[in-house]
């Protein structure tokens, strides 16, 4: 980007900025130069941490975003961008990258059962079928640590052997033994005493999933504990042909053969639960549609989302438009005061509200069924029907507030003279506010409108605050019949427990987004935003 | 209305009907939309100053009155919520003000090649709500804490870079107009005068446009306050967790559910709340009619 400013250039040492120059106040440059060391050693110690741990994409990112800083903070043509940069660093990382990443992970099977990639299923899978080689001696065992790692030492016939989960086990000279032959004194190492295994749970599990490799050889096991004092040799049953991509189980002889579909699937049919992440094109779209559980529930989200949306506006702009026209009168007395009392609900943090009326609505202790439906038993929340009569009453009391304020607002800016005259053609009450007072107002708040009709389109917290979706549709669709799109896609994905399909979800999500868009872009064309930017 | 005109001495049948069927009949109605409007706050209020810990509809409003509800908050993870809470809050707001407002100058005041797609394009992003996005963000951040922990899971300043990012896109537009009708003029002066961008930027823009950086970091406020779905995944373990996070987790499980305190710790949230929005509500409105929705 080069700076192209209209006015005639000056001599640029007149104009030398206090971020780069030493003379007169040379704190803007210090200023700055500490800033830049401090983004500096930030970025780059993530990057060493993205080098540690193999994160290819993390560490191309972050390297480019800090070479970037760089070069825009001390060069003087890429003024723009300095008052740019920073947001715009979190605008692609937080918002542009997640949202492509959105559209990939709509195309792939990740979820439970399928994370990372093919070497990764094959460690997971040799790990989790890892069995003690049957007839293995048991060695006396003892834990040690050398301050970064911990590791264990084994004494195999009287020659004790050290090793850690990535430095396969070496005799080592020296050592002592106790009578039970039980290390006692590691030459390099520390011996953790077995009380502290007892005492630190965190110690404890990690010296119960600590797997030491008996030699370079993969096949010859591993080394494991139970109880931190004897240690035997585990191996997995399952071997792994890299060039086949077949995984085979030595005692039974069953192979399992890497499919298209990120598993490993036997003749017989039967698969290992440890899969990986592929490309599955559009299954994910066709499943919502397809698949018996989930398409029906799917559909009766979906017109429940639009109508959610669509009646969530009508009735509160509606009231919120009616309760403006009539307090729109200057003969009314105390104005003010009743304007704050009517908007007190919109003051109320939203989801405290949606919170505070779920316990009002309860069936048993709630206080709407006990004063005002002389305590009958009235299921509201539970009951298809009536939990979504429950969340258009909760979001009206929530929401007409805005639109008393807004059409409050827009009544009072209309030009009175536009009326009057009207009035002296004799147009009625009723013909003045449908032909006059309405269409003018529309001109300001449809836009409004629509950008409200597109957040109580992904309005979660209403629903999830209210009912969470429920009551349930029959089924195993996990979905129930309040659910809107957002919150079905909450389900789904499980990022809040249970079974996951990020793959599915994310499909959703792409929906969700097209929806979303198309209005934004009806709304774009309405309020020709694009014309302030000419 | 005939039963009025028959003990209205003073005034004329006809006037006092007219008085009714114009004005009068709007004070009643008046009082069931504030029946409707405050009828929930108050009752809140005299749950929160109930002994009984339920919303239990036992007794009348105000039937005792006991701060033991606000007591037991103490025992409870309430005050590091609302410490959580308003870093999160606090911390969200200044950066969206910060870069905003950096953003709305340089859009605003220079001439760069890529400046209209720019405006373009960040008026397509900001279409696409960041929330939908949630699996992305859940992604990222997992696979981003396995690099630094401060940006994953379960940090609240993984959860504050996640808002900001999605703050430029919305707010940019908003003071991007503001900036745009502080008169040009007033940079070019002090421009002839020796002042450096960064000068005009700091000293002579930055006063000027006070209300609409007051007005943005209120909406980034009042969006990170009361922000769910990203709070509830990022945010795991229950000393992390904001206001909106515990307080769903106090009243969720319907056999432990504490409305007691839920009522106490709702009073205590949203009473500063409640002041802010009223003494600010002259910004809010025209904050509101730009565009934004309440989150």
């Amino acid at each position: 980007m080069t700076v192209e400013t209209g006015a005639p250039r000056q001599e640029p040492d007149l104009r030398e900025s206090h971020a780069r120059g030493w003379r007169g106040v040379g704190w803007g440059f210090v200023a700055k130069l500490l800033m830049m060391a401090l983004v500096n050693a930030l970025g780059l110690s993530i990057i060493f941490a993205a080098l540690n741990v193999e994160a290819w994409g993390i560490l191309a990112a972050s390297t480019t975003l800090l070479i970037a800083a760089d070069v825009i903070y001390f060069m003087k043509r890429t003024l723009p961008l300095k008052y740019i940069f920073p947001g715009l660093v979190f605008l692609l990382v937080f918002q542009v990258f997640v949202l492509g990443y959105t559209g990939y992970v709509a195309f792939t099977n990740y979820g439970t059962g399928h994370a990372g990639s093919m070497q990764q299923a094959v460690d997971a899978a040799l790990i989790q079928d890892e069995q003690r080689v049957e007839g293995s001696p048991t060695y006396p065992l003892a834990v040690v640590d050398n301050g970064d790692e911990i590791g264990f030492a084994i004494n195999a016939d009287g020659e004790v052997s050290v090793g850690t989960e990535t430095q396969p086990l070496e005799p080592v000279g020296g050592a002592v033994v106790d009578d039970a032959g039980t290390p006692v004194e590691v030459e390099g190492w520390e011996i953790v005493p077995r009380s502290a295994l007892f005492t630190d749970q965190d110690l404890q599990n990690q010296v119960v999933a600590l797997r030491v490799p008996v030699s370079d050889d993969a096949e010859s096991g591993s080394i494991r504990t139970r109880d931190g004092s004897s240690g035997a040799i585990y191996s997995s049953s399952l071997d792994w042909d890299p060039d086949a991509r077949t995984l085979t189980d030595s005692e039974t002889g069953t192979v399992y053969e890497a499919t298209d579909t990120g598993n490993f699937v036997a003749a017989d049919g039967s698969s290992l639960p440890a899969g990986w992440v592929v490309t599955v094109g559009f299954d994910n779209f066709v499943d919502a549609v397809t698949d018996t559980n989930l398409s029906g529930p799917l559909a009766k989200v979906t017109v429940w989302t639009f109508a959610f949306a669509i009646l969530t506006v009508l009735t509160s702009f509606g009231l919120g438009l009616l309760f403006a026209i009539i307090y729109n009168d200057p003969r009314i007395r105390a104005r003010r005061t009743l304007r704050t009392l009517f908007i007190l609900p919109y003051a109320f943090p939203a989801f405290m509200s949606a919170l505070l009326w779920r316990g009002m609505f309860n069936r048993e202790f709630g206080i709407i069924n006990d004063w005002f439906f002389f305590g009958m038993d009235i299921n509201w929340l539970g009951d298809p029907l009536l939990a979504k009569v429950v969340i258009l009453w909760v979001n009206l009391w929530l929401s007409y507030p805005y639109w008393f304020l807004v059409c409050t607002g827009a009544l009072q800016a209309l030009p009175g003279d536009i009326t009057e005259a009207a009035r002296i053609d004799g147009a009625g009450r009723w013909r003045q506010f449908r032909s006059i007072t309405l269409p003018l107002l529309m001109v300001s708040t449809a836009p409004l409108a629509i950008a409200s009709f597109a957040f109580n389109f992904n309005n979660f917290t209403i629903i999830y605050m209210l009912t969470e979706g429920g009551p349930p549709f029959p089924g195993t669709s996990g979905l129930g019949s309040s659910d809107i799109l957002i919150s079905a896609i909450y389900s789904i994905s499980g990022v809040d427990g249970g079974v996951a399909n990020y793959g599915l979800a994310s499909a959703l999500s792409i929906v969700v987004f097209i929806v979303v868009g198309v209005i934004s872009a009806i709304a774009f064309r309405q309020t020709r935003k694009l014309e302030e930017i000419q | 209305m005939s039963a009025h005109n028959a003990v209205a001495p003073r005034h004329t049948p006809t006037r006092r009907s007219r008085w009714w069927g114009e004005l009068g009949w709007k004070y009643p109605v008046a009082a069931v939309i504030i029946f409707y409007s405050i009828f929930p706050l108050v009752y809140v209020l005299s749950a929160a100053l109930s002994d009984s810990g339920t919303l239990s509809s036992g007794g009348a409003l105000f039937s005792d009155v006991s701060f033991s509800n606000f007591a037991a908050l103490g025992d409870t993870s309430y005050w590091s919520w609302v410490a959580n809470t308003l870093i999160v809050g606090g911390a969200s707001s200044f950066g969206a003000v910060i870069m905003g407002a950096a953003a709305a100058y340089a859009f605003s005041r220079f001439r760069f090649k890529g400046r209209r797609p720019g405006l373009t394009s960040l008026l397509i992003i900001q279409m696409f709500p960041q929330t939908v996005a949630f699996i992305a963000v859940f992604l990222l951040l997992t696979a981003l804490g396995n690099v630094a922990p401060a940006l994953g899971i379960n940090s609240k300043i993984a959860l504050i870079c996640v808002y900001l990012g999605g703050a430029l896109g919305a707010n940019t537009f908003l003071m991007y107009g503001f900036f745009n009708s502080i008169p040009v003029e007033i940079d070019e002066a002090a421009k002839i005068d020796g002042a450096t961008h960064s000068q005009i930027y700091w000293q002579l823009i930055m006063p000027l446009v006070t209300p609409i950086l007051a007005v943005v970091g209120l909406l980034a406020f009042i969006s990170a306050f009361g922000d769910f779905i990203l709070a509830r995944i990022v945010l795991v373990s229950e000393d992390q967790w904001t206001l909106a996070v515990g307080m769903y987790q106090w009243v969720s499980n319907q056999l432990t559910s504490n409305w007691g305190l839920f009522a106490a710790g709702a009073v205590i949230a949203a009473i500063p709340v409640l002041v802010l929005f009223l003494s600010l509500q002259r910004f809010i409105v025209g904050g509101l009619s730009s565009g934004s929705v309440k989150g």
